[in-house]
């Protein structure tokens, strides 16, 4: 992984939700397919890495490109009210959408009064 | 150095400063995915025989993207919809993303064939491909 960490790469654009069930991320990664997705979580960080693999014909030349890199890379850092083990991960359409659940002792939750 | 034309002028001493932040961040090739040009992003290539053309538009689908090409003018469009939902249960951190119409033109040669145009929708990338006119390749004539 270290090698892979210091090449230079596009930082994908993303959305954050959060709402009572826990947190929601959606990440452009476009031209990225499932297989060359990479989702890392250790301890408090999570590592969203992408290769591109388009197929480009022989021989072509490159006459315009804003797109320059063919890699994405973005870290975020997570809460402690996270459960990281309760993590859905979905690729659709070059689009990620992650789903992180609250951890159980974070969630809202009545306490009963007992009477005597 | 490049002063502004009016030197009190906060403005536009602001956007020089913005300018020459960009241009450090420029050296570094588009470290900001998609900073230049707005949704989505084209990358254009050449072969002998066709152009090449690559829309980075992702989460959209297939059949609801828009590519014409008339005179050599590409254009693709279509809209994105925002994928944040609008309760006021939840809350937004962070948003990025682009949401909306987009309309994207690009004026490629005139030598390129109307009728050999592929388009594909593959991982959020639409790859345009134009052959060139059968016209403009070299051929051999036959002599009676």
């Amino acid at each position: 992984m270290n090698e892979r960490t210091d090449l230079p790469s596009l930082l994908p654009p993303v959305d954050v939700i959060e709402d009572a069930s826990g947190i929601t991320l959606y990440a452009d990664l476009p031209g990225v397919s499932k297989d060359r997705l990479n989702l890392e979580v250790s301890g408090d960080t999570l590592i969203i890495e992408g290769e591109m693999d388009l197929s480009v014909p022989d021989g072509m030349d490159g006459t315009h490109a804003e797109v320059g890199l063919p890699r994405y890379r973005r870290v975020f850092t997570l809460s402690k009210e996270l459960d990281t083990g309760k993590l859905d991960a979905e690729m659709k359409q070059g689009v990620l959408k992650l789903h992180i659940q609250r951890a159980e002792h974070a969630k809202p939750r009545r306490i009963a009064v007992q009477g005597g | 150095m490049d002063y502004s034309l009016f030197p009190r002028d906060v403005f536009g001493e602001l956007d020089r400063l913005q300018r020459q932040v960009h241009q450090v961040f420029e050296l570094s090739p588009s470290i900001r995915g998609f900073a230049r040009g707005g949704f989505p992003a084209l990358n254009v290539g050449a072969t002998g025989n066709s152009a090449e053309i690559y829309a980075f538009a992702p989460g959209l689908e297939a059949d609801s993207i828009n590519v014409t090409l008339e005179r050599g003018v590409l254009s693709i469009s279509g809209e994105r919809r925002a994928g944040t939902p609008a309760d006021g249960k939840a809350s937004l951190h962070i948003n990025e993303r682009f949401a909306g119409r987009f309309h994207r033109v690009i004026t490629l040669s005139d030598d390129l064939d109307p009728g050999g145009v592929t388009a594909r929708y593959n991982n959020g990338v639409l790859h345009v491909s134009i052959r060139r006119n059968a016209a403009s390749q070299p051929r051999r004539i036959n002599v009676t």
